[in-house]
């Protein structure tokens, strides 16, 4: 302990300065704005139009007019990744919002509350980590149908604990700390306290899982498609493209090779932002470097 | 020759540099104090010698240990050295034990990496060695986990650990800093006692001049990574020629100027506590039996006038806190009643808890926890008028933080800043601006000072004295040091196992105290004068 | 010990009995009459009342899971509605595929991911640090049934050394059925180890920063002898937590692979039930799954208690 200012801190400037500093970071924000993007201009322009099958063109390999080459259909695969990408991005999110919107309201209470309520929450956690996003998917799917919507049930429903546990743990970790009994001193209640002080300093860790989840979604949405459970054609998705490849593999490789890069990528840049996030925010995991 | 030779130490992390041509030598079998404040580089200092510093320091200058270059040393040479030669006790016991490793088996450990002795050979000397520190094998078993043992017990493993093969050179960095000061006492006792009886050096390293003066026979003090002064103990801090040394004497001993406001001599009491006990939940024994309750606090009454400044003193776990802790209505007794300024504040509906905590605010130990780091100081300060009837306007408030800041010595615009801006010292004013914004009758300080270094403790403390004063506010001071109680308080209440067993004046309690637990505490509190004159009257 | 054990195997005998009920009740919300299913479109109203009748489908909901429920127990899931076989029988001749599979995907993983996360701590901030934690980051990142392709495509279509599918069975020996399921067990293994490797570099790190650390130094240890005998085995209880969570995905990736290389095994037979709408076989197959989810947290929280001696003496 010095009596110096330790050189961390929560101001804007720095933290800006600190995340341009962060390669992680940087690498994965780039990954993940190029993603967003690709999603966003396919809403209104693809090299090809998706729903017109043209036989003569196809098993195409990569060309200069088909960057990625063409399905069995004739469709143009860098078209068909881009529509794609929006599919992932958007079942990933909206359970990312399903799995934040109810677990970490539930985390807070449970760290706020204790004894029987946090209990519960437990027992709820063991529950649904007991059904893997796959296995639900399963059920709901033999239930209801295959479809996205299922998929993005199945992956939030997985969403929920994963959050409640990160909050419950972060707010947990708050609560006995004396700002907090400073706060309880100046009467306020545990619901102001949570939103003035708990959420504020778990924000970060939230984030992180936040983006952890969201590369785990666009996996589990991928795997949900490939086995038939998740987006349905004619509708492309990432998933669907690999199993459509697998039978003509032999033939032509790149169908393949393509959809799984764009997954790969994806994935990777997402998870590099959340170890970028976490190193900027945790000043002593920058130490250990 | 002397044992240990330090000539010209520099050391540099990155390009910051912590140490600046630090000399120092120790003598075989003598004791070499290391003082200094935070910041300044002794603990540096000792890990350099052990060659533990962290990754990416650098060192120049010259470590010589019987001859032995350590800065050049190859890291195979170093682990001879460590543990067999040179033993090390370091400050947090609660960490320093590896918790999924027996006692016995990280006693032994050493010992057998240097000798090679058999693994029973290697027991057998890990209990004697524990039997000497105090852990006799009948009541502690080499197959204790660490967790079993006080934090008193565990720094008694790791001295067993440090002194199990009788190194030349033993270095204690705080080895008593987070102990209470009963132990601290038995600590510093054994240490001693190893010391002549091993005829080992010892490397002694506090923040603390009166433990430091009672352990060493020579002393260096550090400040800023240089070496101030350095000498023999009892000359240099008697004599005090250098102006920092003079300055930390000075701080240690520190009074604060205080005019005693008898004006209102009123009946009415401030706080009154009648039979307060708190029991938590036990840990079950078995599947069967029905968990013991621990009695944290045991059928407590106090009462506090109006103005009164009161010290709440005891043993680290004795209840003090938790009894603090129910006054300021953040916890619930299981019995008994606490009324403040009438109002019953473990009962009472939320607008009689909110009228209460008006006029009652808390000042906590730790200067770094106690702000929310992402609030700016204008909001951490202004957080109790949330108490008041009539919400300020913007203005109202800033003005009141204003003077609040004003009144513990800061400026006004430190407002705008962020906790992190302010040093440990401006901290805790602001944590006291924090607690007299709402012109509260009474204040709580747990533990207000022991976080701080010397001088700025003589400053906070004139601080509390001077508010004490102005404003008329009580204070109910919790506290394991004796000199704070004395420095700035009129009334004391000594507390032992959940009871109040002794109260009254606090010159008189603390000058004459009548129970064990009164003379075991006044017995043991360091006392920088008591301490220099004993050594004087050792050496003639 | 026994206490926090016993409160362990309450709340995991709880959680199946809650998901079984979760289980029963989502399949019995599906549209149509398995009596009907059973017995096709040509069946007479009499005929399917009838089979109604053996089945106990006219008993209430209450009545119908608990027969269901004390079956689970006695193993006896009930009879195809597709294959009019036991379910146990479909169940059991596939899991001599998954279990061996799921096994050694988990062994292999464990087996590469602590060596690659004690090698990256040791050397942390180094070259090969570095390269092991970039390579770690792309396994993370790789969808297993993706890398499971491009294995078939490296050495089943272009080196020939392995089939590209199917499984032969055991009863031909068991080295033709290892072969077979090399390459399945690679493509779960590999990205799991990926995440264990990281876990468990990211764990030594934080003990290596641990107080008790630098007392092991000072007694003389050298850093390898730290390593060894004071941080990996604080290390080991967050490396046992994902090692547990793990295993759920383990199973879930199982059912994806199994469809990757055509091999018979559960995931095969549940997209089977599922296409058929047999749904008494998806029941029994996903309890079966959550069962051994609980049954591995389970093994997990007793070896918490015997990595760490805190457990052992707390409630």
């Amino acid at each position: 302990m010095t009596e110096t200012a330790p050189q961390s801190d929560g101001t804007f400037g720095d933290l800006v300065s600190r995340a341009l500093g962060n390669r992680s970071f940087v690498i994965g924000l780039v990954i993940t704005l190029v993603v967003v993007a690709m999603a966003a201009v396919s809403f209104f322009w693809t090299p090809f139009d998706v729903t017109r099958l043209v036989v003569a063109d196809r098993m195409q390999p990569p060309s200069a007019e088909h960057w990625f080459g063409t399905d069995h259909f004739g469709r143009d695969v860098l078209s068909m990744i881009m529509i794609g990408s929006r599919n992932s991005i958007a079942v990933a999110l909206v359970a990312v919002v399903i799995g934040m919107g109810i677990g970490v309201p539930l985390g807070c209470w449970a760290a706020a509350r204790g004894g029987w309520v946090d209990e519960a929450l437990m027992r709820f956690n063991d529950l649904v980590f007991a059904f893997p996003a796959l296995l639900s998917a399963i059920m709901i799917t033999a239930v209801f149908g295959p479809s996205a919507i299922n998929a993005i049930i199945a992956i939030g429903i997985f969403n929920i604990p994963v959050f409640a546990r990160v909050a419950r743990a972060g707010a947990l970790s708050i609560w006995p700390r004396e700002y907090i009994l400073a706060a309880r001193a100046a009467g306020k209640n545990k619901a102001r306290i949570t939103v003035e002080h708990i959420l504020p300093n778990i924000a970060n860790l939230l984030l992180v899982q936040g983006t952890i989840q969201f590369a785990l979604g666009i996996l589990a949405e991928a795997a949900l498609s490939y086995v038939g459970l998740g987006t349905q054609p004619p509708m492309p998705s990432w998933g669907r493209m690999l199993f459509d490849a697998q039978t003509l593999m032999m033939v032509s490789p790149w169908l393949a090779l393509f959809p799984g890069c764009a997954i790969l990528l994806t994935v990777l840049g997402l998870n590099l932002l959340g170890d970028g996030i976490s190193d900027i925010f945790d000043p002593r995991a920058r130490r250990r470097i | 020759m002397s044992l240990l030779e330090i000539e010209k130490l520099s050391l540099k992390i990155g390009s910051v540099p912590i140490l600046k041509d630090i000399d120092l030598s120790i003598a075989a079998g003598e004791v070499m104090g290391l003082v200094g404040e935070s910041g300044s580089g002794k603990s540096m200092t000792a890990l350099a010698v052990m060659r533990l510093t962290p990754a990416l320091a650098r060192m120049e200058g010259r470590i010589a240990f019987e001859g032995i270059d350590i800065i050049g040393a190859t890291e195979s040479q170093m682990c001879a050295l460590r543990g067999d030669d040179i033993g090390m006790v370091f400050q947090e016991p609660m960490t320093a034990l590896n918790p999924v490793k027996t006692i016995g088996e990280q006693v032994a450990e050493g010992i057998r990496w240097h000798t090679r002795a058999s693994r029973a050979e290697a027991e057998e000397r890990a209990r004697k060695i524990l039997d000497r520190v105090g852990l006799p094998e009948q009541k502690f078993a080499l197959t204790r986990y660490p967790h079993e043992l006080s934090g008193g017990q565990r720094q008694r493993v790791a001295i067993a650990i440090a002194c199990a093969l009788k190194p030349k050179l033993l270095i204690a960095d705080e080895p008593t800093t987070a102990l209470d000061v009963v132990l601290q006492a038995q600590i510093l006792d054994l240490l001693k006692e190893l010391v002549s009886e091993n005829r080992m050096s010892l490397l002694f390293i506090s923040h603390d001049l009166a433990v430091v003066t009672a352990m060493a026979d020579r002393i260096t003090i550090l400040r800023q990574g240089a070496v101030v002064e350095a000498g023999d103990t009892a000359r240099t801090l008697s004599e005090a020629t250098h102006p920092y040394t003079r300055q930390l004497a000075l701080a240690s001993m520190h009074v604060p100027a205080r005019v005693k406001p008898h004006g209102e001599e009123t009946t009415e009491n401030l706080l009154e506590v009648a039979n307060v006990t708190r029991d938590y939940p036990g840990r079950r024994r078995s599947l069967f039996s029905r968990p013991e309750p621990v009695r944290a606090v045991d059928n407590v009454s106090l009462k506090m006038k109006p103005g009164a400044s009161v010290a709440l003193v005891g043993r680290s776990g004795c209840g003090k806190s938790t009894l603090a802790r129910m006054i300021l209505a953040l916890d619930t007794p299981t019995s008994g009643a606490i009324r403040f300024r009438g109002i019953d504040v473990t009962s009472g509906s939320e607008t009689d808890l909110r009228r209460a905590r008006r006029n009652m605010q808390v000042v906590f130990q730790d200067p770094y926890g106690s702000f929310d780091p992402r609030h700016t100081v204008e909001r951490l300060v202004s957080e109790p008028l949330h108490l008041l009837e009539r919400k300020p306007n913007r203005k109202e408030r800033r003005d009141m933080v204003g003077r609040a800041l004003h009144e513990v010595g800061l400026n006004r615009s430190d407002m705008e800043k962020y906790p992190h801006e302010f040093s440990g010292g401006q901290r805790q004013r602001l944590s006291i601006a924090r607690a007299i914004i709402t012109r509260p009758k009474l204040v709580v300080a747990d533990e207000p000072v022991s976080a701080l270094d010397v001088s700025i403790r003589a400053q906070i403390l004139d601080l509390f004295a001077e508010l004490n004063q102005k404003l008329g506010v009580a204070y109910l001071f919790i506290t394991h040091d004796l000199t704070v109680a004395r420095a700035i308080t009129d009334d004391v209440l000594v507390m032992h196992e959940g009871r109040i067993v002794e109260r009254g004046k606090t010159s008189e309690v603390l000058d004459h105290p009548q129970t064990e637990a009164a003379q075991a505490l006044v017995s043991a509190a360091p006392d920088l004068h008591r301490a220099i004159a004993r050594r004087l009257q050792e050496q003639g | 010990m026994t206490i926090y054990l016993l409160k362990r195997l309450l709340i995991g005998i709880a959680t199946l009995v809650v998901a079984s009920l979760v289980v029963f009740l989502m399949l019995e919300v599906v549209p149509g009459d398995p009596a009907r299913l059973m017995l096709g479109m040509n069946a007479s109203d009499a005929q399917v009342e009838l089979l109604r009748e053996q089945m106990g489908l006219n008993q209430p909901l209450i009545l119908r899971y608990l027969d269901w429920a004390r079956g689970l127990l006695s193993l006896d899931f009930g009879r195809s509605y597709t294959y009019s076989v036991p379910v146990i029988d479909l169940i059991k001749e596939r899991l001599v595929v998954s279990f061996p599979l799921a096994v050694i995907a988990l062994t292999l993983s464990t087996l590469i991911a602590i060596p690659v996360g004690l090698f990256a701590a040791a050397r942390r901030g180094k070259a090969g640090d570095t390269a092991a934690m970039a390579v770690a980051q792309v396994g993370v990142a790789m969808p297993n049934f993706w890398f499971a392709l491009l294995l078939v495509y490296v050495f089943a279509v272009w080196l020939r050394l392995v089939p590209a599918g199917g499984f032969p069975g055991w009863s031909n020996g068991a080295w033709p059925a290892l072969k077979a399921l090399i390459l399945p067990a690679l493509a779960l293994a590999l990205p799991q180890a990926a995440i264990l490797a990281r876990v468990t570099r990211s764990a030594l790190i934080e003990v290596l920063n641990e107080d008790y650390i630098r007392t092991a130094r000072a007694k003389g240890m050298p850093m390898r002898a730290v390593l060894w005998r004071h941080a990996l085995r604080n290390a080991m209880i967050p490396v046992l937590t994902i090692m547990g969570l793990q295993f759920a995905f383990l199973l879930a990736g199982t059912i994806i692979i199994e469809n990757v290389f055509y091999l018979p095994g559960l995931g095969r037979l549940v997209f089977q039930a599922i296409t058929q709408r047999d749904l008494i076989v998806v029941e029994s197959v996903v309890m079966l799954l959550v069962a051994a989810v609980v049954i591995v947290n389970l093994i997990v929280d007793l070896s918490y208690a015997v990595v760490d001696p805190r457990l052992r003496a707390r409630q």
